[in-house]
């Protein structure tokens, strides 16, 4: 088996195993929809104040839901063994890190992208806003798997896991929320969005690069 | 002098920025000694209890 | 040539002695420029134009807010070092750093708060750089919250380094995008706390400071760094002999 059929064979395995258990999926979703309902219970029902801070809430929301689902990317092989075994096998490090880190983003961001779009409905989001926050997601939601994937990395299995993952994880998040802000901002007055697009792209590339070596450099450095 | 203290009507800003600021630095001094200190007399008590069994 | 060098130095029982020599002579040193800079802050410095007397926060607030990234860079460096050439003097180096950074970066928030009161009002601007030092202090305390979830020492340096790596990469981010928003958001009103345009004679006690400000952290960070090698060798035969040797 050479090093592509390993990194299928290992998302396909992520993906079956993911979709085993469908709690460990939805309930993301069901978080992102809960926290989105915090928004017009605490600022009024009004359309106007709604439609003005919708993309805010739904990229907030999308990030808190984001670093919730973030723990489940290495857990249950840590916890049954398996992860040390991927680390082992003859494959290298990276392909199957970014085999995990796909199959994670498949069950998770891909999910909560479509799902925002229909919240976005809640939220009176306008019509020429739809791309635009589609275009960020697409872009952002990988970075933050991939972001993320070091955290998790770095805290699987500690203790205080959780708790610690979100607060390394979050100032980390925080340009990918400016720029996607700011494009849908500027998409809803009718401005261009080329200038952040560019920049969540550069980030995407970025993090596509570096992130999957941090995170098997840091698995491996967990896993003793 | 009392127009140095008086800081042109901003006293309480700039005297409560050099005190923080100074507080936060011996801060800084106080914590790392007193472990250095602590961590020493740790070893020595350890170090005598084992002397003492052999 | 220069491998065995390192070595030496690094090895922690030599660390250690050239750290107790030197640290009272930086020490010393960062004293007087001190007491020299606060001197020129406070007097040699004529008052602003603009701010009057209140400008001169900024000769604790802009050194502590320069310290905060600096700091960050050598602990992200002494983390590197750590993890290429596996020396364990840099892991303490730069678990030593982490508390001195986060301090300077406090330091930077609670003087830029107090001086953004009297020139607009609010104890509080969400300007670029506040903002950017509140999203440092985040990154230097969950570095410091990493550290101390993991109990073995080697992999809490190696892990820490890793994360000091991330954020040394993402800083630059996080300051561009911080910029940016600013500038999407800016009132009428100019929220940067600016520097008052230079005079050289408010130039002079800025740099004094700055290096007082250096000096101290080289001081204080040789000042941990002893007790981060005690603690690491402690049962070694060169603790031992030092603690039950001198009674000072």
């Amino acid at each position: 088996m050479g090093a592509y059929q390993a990194f299928t064979a290992l998302l396909l395995r992520d993906l079956k195993l993911g979709f085993r258990n469908m709690g460990d999926l939805l309930n993301p979703l069901l978080f992102f929809l809960m926290v989105v309902t915090l928004f017009p219970l605490a600022l009024g029902p009004e359309k106007s104040v709604l439609q003005e801070h919708a993309p805010a809430v739904i990229w907030v929301a999308s990030l808190l839901a984001a670093s919730i689902s973030l723990d489940t990317m290495f857990r249950s092989d840590m916890e049954d063994g398996s992860l040390e075994q991927i680390l082992l096998s003859p494959y290298p490090d990276i392909i199957l890190v970014m085999a995990k880190i796909l199959a994670h983003w498949l069950m998770t961001g891909a999910p909560l992208t479509i799902f925002a779009l229909l919240l976005s409905v809640l939220l009176y989001l306008p019509g020429e806003a739809y791309l635009p926050l589609l275009g960020t997601l697409l872009l952002g939601t990988p970075i933050l798997s991939l972001v993320g994937s070091v955290a998790v990395a770095l805290t699987v299995g500690l203790r205080s896991g959780g708790m610690l993952l979100v607060l390394l994880i979050l100032p980390l998040y925080m340009p990918v929320l400016i720029f996607a802000i700011s494009a849908v901002n500027n998409a809803m007055r009718g401005l261009s969005v080329a200038g952040e697009f560019y920049f969540l792209s550069g980030m995407l590339i970025l993090a596509l690069t570096l992130a999957p070596f941090a995170t098997a450099y840091a698995l491996k450095i967990r896993m003793g | 002098m009392n127009e140095f203290l008086h800081m042109g009507g901003y006293a309480a800003y700039v005297w409560s920025a050099y005190g923080i600021s100074l507080v936060i630095l011996i801060t800084n001094i106080i914590l790392p000694i007193r472990r250095e200190q602590a961590l020493l007399h740790d070893i020595k008590k350890k170090l005598q209890r084992e002397e003492h069994k052999s | 040539m220069l491998g065995p060098t390192i070595d030496k130095f690094a090895a922690p029982k030599n660390a250690y002695s050239v750290a107790c020599t030197l640290s009272p002579w930086f020490a010393w040193i960062s004293i007087l420029l001190f007491a020299g800079g606060v001197y020129g802050g406070l007097f040699y410095a004529p008052p602003d134009y603009d701010q009057g007397e209140a400008y001169r926060i900024l000769y604790v607030h802009v050194p502590a807010a320069w310290m905060s990234m600096f700091v960050y860079v050598v602990m992200a460096g002494a983390g590197a070092c750590g993890l290429i050439w596996k020396v364990k003097l840099m892991d303490a180096v730069a678990r030593s750093c982490a508390p001195l950074g986060a301090s300077f970066t406090l330091l930077a928030l609670i003087t830029g708060s107090i001086w953004g009161k009297p020139m607009w009002g609010t104890w509080w601007v969400w300007d670029a750089r506040l903002t950017s030092e509140l999203i440092l202090l985040f990154l230097y305390l969950g570095y410091m919250a990493l550290q101390s979830s993991i109990d073995d020492r080697r992999t809490a340096a190696r892990a820490g380094a890793i994360l000091a790596l991330v954020g040394v990469v993402n800083i630059p981010i996080i300051h561009f995008s911080v910029e940016w928003w600013n500038t999407l958001h800016q009132g009428p009103t100019v929220t940067k706390l600016d520097e008052p345009s230079i005079h050289v004679t408010m130039l002079i006690p800025l740099l004094i400071m700055s290096i007082a400000y250096t000096t101290f952290f080289i001081t204080m960070l040789m000042v941990r760094l002893r007790a981060e090698i005690l603690d690491q060798e402690r049962n070694t035969t060169w603790v031992r002999e030092l603690v039950l040797g001198g009674t000072d």
